[in-house]
């Protein structure tokens, strides 16, 4: 198929002629693009700025510097400041949390999507609409009382309060996706494998759960990224050095007027990096899931 | 697709007199399957929300908050949030959607760039803004000095301009997720209509007013409202940017019921975010209403 439409393009392009327009219409297409690049990669260049200069030349505003260099990832690999000590610790942390709170809202969102839309659980209405509302809570609303509750509850300091309290987060969401995708399939599907004798539990693994991957998908990478880059429910749940998230220690690194910068930038684009590598990687599932969800009008 | 029309409480009817005695394994497993969800909910959301507004009981904790300056200050810059940031906000997002479905090779490739903000976390990203806005040697101000020779403001000492900067911030961090949404919704535009306004001479304004508005307007003040609701809620740009400095100036609702509890004040924490209900609850009604049809 595209070798095609490149061939025909191969031969169309030469024969086109000249034209201001065009070039008018050009013109004005990079007048957008390039404002919007440097707007987007500013903060995200000088992160790699500050990661690759010595300390001085990174405080001395250049946009280079002129002797690049690694060391800084030395010193954050080998732990070598104290505020670094727990840094392979608290990056472990950090993907721990993160998979178990992507895997339980996987879990949670994919049974009661099912139970409402397939099986037509009594009140499976009433309690989609109860999990629109908490997707409707201002996370940042919903933080203190949840610290406080945590605290009731004994979790203060453990990560499951936050894995808990991301898997609340993400899960409202995740259902709202997943019941839009699976009120699409085909209810023929379900009646053929009734008709064959299928059990619930069957039906679900056999027939839904495969039909639905790409939105699975979808929703586990939205709650897996969501875990990883939250900070407030992190800092205000977790606090032992060796239990935080590699968010909450670059938040620690403020408390200090003389803090290492470019050591802190350093580890800030280490934990940058694999969020956005993972959301390339599921692209495709990630920008069709999440905008069918917001979409629906 | 007309089963799922079909009103929650006539499945169960009709599903009801089949089986007199005890649960039919749909119906058991469909209880099984939905439970932990409802736990979580009970357990995570109504208790703490109860257990919230029980603590926010006392009128005396309105009465202080009332004549905290700080408070009022918030809600303004809330409001200013919401109001000025917000709709500038999905402007520019509605602006760079008609931009982005254009097709190129090069667009397409900045498109994956332009996502990064909204998929990096903030708080390297939102710290990487700040150290650039360092009055001493921040890259802007040694900018400024190398190119003017003057020295530049002092960014985030100055409480309109820290806001602004927060509100640019808030704007950097969440315009890629409403472009990728208006985007989606341009793409599901017929091309034909374009086409055919095109063979009738139509202007690049006459195709936005008359195609692309009418079918993008109810996506769009949904995405607008959704946005504000959120945004009562963004902490991150706040906290990283400025941390409510200076003096107590910038904080938002969101940042100021985290400093009452840094404060130890959490009835005062907890008032401070009633007190932004009746701002919140209208917005979340509406889209309550949108999208549980």
């Amino acid at each position: 198929m595209s070798a095609i439409p490149s061939q025909i393009v191969a031969v169309k392009l030469p024969a086109r002629p000249f034209s201001w327009r065009r070039v008018a219409t050009e013109a004005k297409l990079l007048l957008i693009g390039i404002p919007v690049l440097i707007w987007t990669m500013i903060p995200i260049y000088h992160l790699v700025l500050f990661a690759i200069s010595p300390k001085e030349s990174a405080l001395s505003g250049k946009m280079w510097p002129d002797h690049p260099t690694l060391h800084n990832f030395s010193v954050v690999f080998h732990q070598q400041h104290h505020y670094l000590f727990h840094f392979w610790q608290q990056m472990w942390n950090s993907l721990l949390i993160a998979v178990a709170a992507g895997a339980l809202t996987l879990l949670i969102a994919t049974g009661a999507a099912f139970s409402i839309s397939r099986l037509k659980v009594r009140g499976g209405r009433a309690i989609m609409n109860l999990a629109l509302f908490t997707y409707f809570i201002p996370a940042a609303f919903l933080a203190v009382p949840m610290y406080k509750t945590m605290g009731n509850y004994g979790l203060l300091n453990n990560q499951w309060a936050l894995i808990l309290a991301m898997v609340t987060i993400a899960s409202p969401y995740a259902i709202w996706v997943l019941k839009q995708a699976s009120d699409k399939l085909p209810y023929e599907l379900d009646e053929a494998a009734i008709m064959d004798g299928a059990t619930p539990l069957q039906l679900f693994r056999l027939v839904y759960v495969p039909l639905m991957m790409p939105s699975l998908v979808a929703v586990g990478t939205y709650a897996l990224l969501l875990t990883w880059n939250e900070y407030l429910y992190a800092f205000l749940l977790l606090s032992r050095d060796d239990s935080i998230t590699l968010g909450v220690a670059l938040g620690n690194f403020l408390s200090a007027d003389d803090s290492p910068w470019e050591l802190l930038m350093t580890t800030g684009l280490l934990y940058a990096l694999p969020p956005a590598a993972i959301y390339y990687c599921f692209k495709r599932y990630m920008v069709s899931g999440l905008t069918e969800g917001a979409v629906k009008s | 697709m007309s089963s799922v029309a079909l009103p929650e409480a006539a499945g169960a009817q009709l599903a009801a007199p089949a089986k007199k005695k005890g649960l039919s394994p749909w119906e058991t497993w469909g209880l099984v399957l939905i439970a932990p969800y409802v736990l979580v909910f009970l357990i995570f959301v109504l208790y703490p929300v109860c257990y919230g507004l029980w603590l926010a009981r006392h009128p005396e904790s309105y009465v202080k908050l009332y004549n905290d300056p700080v408070f009022f200050r918030s809600v303004v810059n809330t409001l200013v949030f919401l109001v000025i940031g917000i709709n500038i906000k999905m402007v520019i997002a509605l602006f760079l959607s008609g931009f982005f479905v254009t097709a190129r090779t090069w667009i397409k490739w900045l498109s994956l760039l332009f996502i990064l903000p909204w998929a990096m976390p903030s708080i390297p990203t939102i710290l990487s803004l700040r150290f650039m806005l360092n009055p001493e040697w921040g890259l802007i101000n040694s900018l400024i000095f190398r190119f003017t020779g003057a020295d530049g403001p002092n960014w985030l000492n100055d409480p309109y301009l820290a806001l602004t900067l927060a509100i640019l911030t808030h704007i950097w961090k969440s315009l890629p997720f409403w472009t990728l949404i208006l985007v989606a919704g341009r793409l599901a535009i017929p091309g034909e209509l374009y086409e055919a306004a095109s063979v009738d001479g139509a202007t690049t304004w006459q195709k936005f007013r008359f195609i692309t508005w009418p079918s993008m307007k109810t996506l769009y003040l949904t995405s607008t409202i959704l946005s504000m609701i959120w945004t009562l809620g963004d902490f991150n740009s706040v906290y990283l940017l400025t941390g409510g400095a200076p003096a107590d100036q910038t904080h938002v609702l969101a940042t100021l019921g985290i400093r009452y509890l840094r404060l130890d004040e959490v009835d005062m924490s907890m008032a401070s975010i009633v007190v932004a209900l009746p701002l919140m609850l209208p917005l979340v009604y509406f889209m309550m209403k949108r999208l549980s049809k």
